[in-house]
C-alpha cells in the first residue's frame, strides 16, 4: 500500500468518523424536525462514504450505492417523515427514555465496546480495515440504543435507519460487496418505509398516539 | 530573526490584534444581522477611552477586586504569549504546555470569578456560579483534547506538536477530527460565545461573563475586556496552529535562525487563519440561538465525550 492510498484511507475514516458523529448527534437532538434533519446530514455523509470508497477501491458499482443513499436515504425519507410528521401532527419534541446525557455515555461506552469487539476478530487485518469497521460498528450500536431509548415510533424508526446506515457504511469499506444487495437494502428500506408509515397512521388510529409505552398496556404489560 | 526577538513581537503581536479580531467579529455579525455595525477598529477606541476614565471601585470591594484585572489579564497575557502564532521558534516555547496552558485559563477565570462574588451584588455571585459550572464542564474537556494531542504527537508542548505535524508526522487522523471538535466546542464555551453565553448581552438572566465584570469601570474593566479578547485570539491561534498549521515557520537546522521571509510568510498566514476562523465564528453565532443554562452540560460533557472517542480511536489506529 503506497502513501497515496495511505491517506486516502485516512479520509475515507474521517468521513466515516462524521457518519458516526452524526449518529452522536441523533442521540442529542431534542426537536422531531432537527432528528429528522441530522438524519439526512447523516446519510449525505454516508453517500460521501460510498462516493469516495468508489473512487479509491476503483469500483464503479459503488457510486451506484452512493447515488442510492443520497436519493433515498438523505432525500425520500427525510422528507416523508418530515411530511409525515406535520400530517399526523405529532408533538415536536423528542420524549426519551434515559437523560440525554446518560444517552451519549451510553454511546460512547458502546464505542468502546464495539472497538474492544474488532480488535480480537481482526487480529490478522490491517490497521485500516480495523478502523473502518469499528467505525461502522459504532453507527450500528447507537442506532440500536437510539431506538431503545426513545419512546416515539417516528424516532424509532430514525434510529433503525440509522442502524442500517452503519451496515451499508460497513458493506462499502470491504471490498467485493455485490450490487444486488446494496439494492435490495435499498428497496427494503423504502418498502419499509412505507410501511412504517401505514403503521403510523393505523396505530394513531387506534391509540391516538405514537407513543409506544401506550401498547405496553395493549399487550398486558404493565398493569 | 532570533528567539528573543520573536517572542517580544508575539507578545506584542496577541495583545496589538485581538481587539481587532474581536471588532471584525462583532463587524461580521451586525452585517449577517442586517445592521451597518461599527468599524472594526471600535474595540481600540473602546479600550482607550475606558483607560481614560477613572476607575470606580464599590465601598464594599477588597483587595481582590482591585487585584483581579492585573492578575485575569496577565494569565491570560502570558498563555497567549506561549502559544505560537506566527513562528515556532520561541524563547518561552521550552516552558509552553498545554496542560500548563489549561492551568492558567483557569487562574484567569478563578480570580474573574473571585472578583464577581468580591463586591457582594447578586449579578456577580450568579455569573461567577454559571462560569464556575462551565469550567467544570469545559476544563475536563480541553484536558481530553490535549491527552489526544498529546498520545498522537509523544509530547504536550504546543511548539512541539506543531512541528510533529508540520514534519509529517500525522495524517488525516479521525482522532484529529474528532479532537477538533471538541476542541472547537471548549473554545466557544471558554469564550463566553453563543451558544453558551452572549458576550454582547446585559440582559439579567442571560449574562455569564459580563454579569461578572458588571461592577468594573475604567481601566479595570479596559482589563477585563481586554484580557476577554486576548483570550479569544489565543484559542484562534491554537486552532489554526494546530489544525491547520500550514505556513508557520519552522527553524531549520540549516538555516540557523534569521529566516526572516519565513517569518514574513507565517504572519501572513497566521492573519488569514484569523480572519477566516473570526468570519466562521460571526457566521455561526449569527446562526445559532443560545442555550438554556440547564443545557450546557449536554453541550460540554459532548465535547468531553468526543476528546474522549478522540483517544479511543487512537488505540484503534495505532494499536498492533
Amino acid at each position: 500500500m503506497g502513501a497515496i492510498s495511505q491517506s486516502s484511507y485516512e479520509m475515507a475514516h474521517l468521513i466515516g468518523a462524521a457518519v458516526l458523529m452524526a449518529g452522536f448527534q441523533l442521540l442529542y437532538q431534542r426537536r422531531l424536525s432537527a432528528v429528522l434533519n441530522t438524519f439526512a446530514f447523516q446519510a449525505l455523509a454516508l453517500a460521501a462514504a460510498a462516493g469516495w470508497q468508489a473512487h479509491i477501491q476503483n469500483a464503479p458499482h459503488l457510486y451506484i450505492t452512493a447515488g442510492l443513499a443520497l436519493v433515498f436515504k438523505a432525500m425520500i425519507v427525510p422528507f416523508a417523515l418530515h411530511w409525515l410528521v406535520e400530517r399526523l401532527g405529532i408533538h415536536k419534541t423528542v420524549e426519551t427514555a434515559m437523560s440525554i446525557g446518560w444517552t451519549m455515555i451510553a454511546g460512547v461506552a458502546l464505542v468502546g465496546l464495539s472497538i474492544l469487539l474488532v480488535l480480537p476478530v481482526t487480529a490478522n487485518a490491517t490497521a485500516l480495515t480495523r478502523e473502518s469497521l469499528a467505525l461502522a460498528m459504532s453507527v450500528v450500536l447507537l442506532g440500536l440504543l437510539m431506538m431503545i431509548t426513545r419512546h416515539n415510533a417516528v424516532t424509532q424508526v430514525v434510529g433503525f435507519m440509522a442502524l442500517e446506515n452503519g451496515l451499508i457504511l460497513a458493506a462499502v469499506s470491504a471490498k467485493g460487496m455485490p450490487l444486488v444487495v446494496e439494492i435490495s437494502i435499498a428497496f427494503s428500506v423504502l418498502v419499509a418505509m412505507t410501511l412504517f408509515g401505514i403503521f403510523f397512521f393505523r396505530i394513531r388510529e387506534r391509540f391516538d398516539t405514537l407513543d409506544l409505552q401506550n401498547l405496553d398496556t395493549f399487550r398486558g404489560d404493565r398493569q | 530573526m532570533s528567539a528573543v526577538l520573536a517572542q517580544i513581537v508575539q507578545i506584542f503581536l496577541v495583545v496589538a490584534l485581538a481587539p481587532l479580531i474581536t471588532g471584525w467579529v462583532r463587524k461580521v455579525k451586525s452585517r449577517l444581522q442586517g445592521r451597518i455595525g461599527a468599524s472594526p477598529l471600535q474595540p481600540y477606541r473602546d479600550i482607550y477611552r475606558l483607560l481614560q476614565k477613572e476607575a470606580v471601585v464599590a465601598h464594599s470591594a477588597s483587595w481582590v477586586f482591585r487585584a483581579a484585572p492585573y492578575v485575569t489579564f496577565s494569565a491570560v497575557w502570558l498563555a497567549a504569549a506561549v502559544i505560537p502564532t506566527f513562528t515556532t521558534n520561541l524563547l518561552l516555547a521550552p516552558a509552553a504546555d498545554l496542560i500548563a496552558l489549561v492551568a492558567l485559563l483557569g487562574l484567569a477565570r478563578f480570580w474573574t470569578a473571585l472578583a464577581g462574588m468580591d463586591v457582594g451584588t447578586a449579578f456577580g455571585g450568579m455569573g461567577a456560579s454559571r462560569e464556575m459550572m462551565i469550567a467544570s464542564l469545559a476544563e475536563p474537556a480541553m484536558l481530553m483534547v490535549s491527552f489526544s494531542l498529546s498520545l498522537i504527537s509523544g509530547t504536550t508542548s504546543p511548539t512541539q506538536i506543531i512541528a510533529f505535524i508540520l514534519g509529517g508526522g500525522v495524517g488525516i487522523e479521525v482522532s484529529m477530527g474528532l479532537a477538533l471538535a471538541a476542541l472547537i466546542m471548549v473554545a466557544i464555551a471558554e469564550n463566553g460565545r453563543i451558544p453558551i453565553d452572549n458576550p454582547a448581552t446585559h440582559l439579567e438572566l442571560t449574562m455569564v461573563h459580563e454579569a461578572m465584570v458588571l461592577e468594573y469601570s475604567g481601566r479595570h474593566l479596559a482589563l477585563m475586556e481586554g484580557a476577554a479578547m486576548v483570550r479569544l485570539t489565543l484559542f484562534m491561534a491554537l486552532i489554526g496552529g494546530i489544525f491547520a498549521p500550514w505556513g508557520m515557520a519552522v527553524p531549520s537546522p540549516e538555516m540557523s535562525g534569521a529566516n526572516v521571509l519565513a517569518e514574513m510568510v507565517g504572519l501572513a498566514a497566521f492573519l488569514a487563519k484569523c480572519f477566516v476562523l473570526a468570519t466562521a465564528l460571526a457566521v455561526f453565532e449569527t446562526m445559532i440561538a443560545k442555550m438554556r443554562v440547564f443545557r450546557y452540560a449536554d453541550f460540554l460533557g459532548g465535547a468531553l465525550l468526543l476528546g474522549l472517542l478522540a483517544t479511543i480511536f487512537l488505540y484503534v489506529s495505532e494499536a498492533v
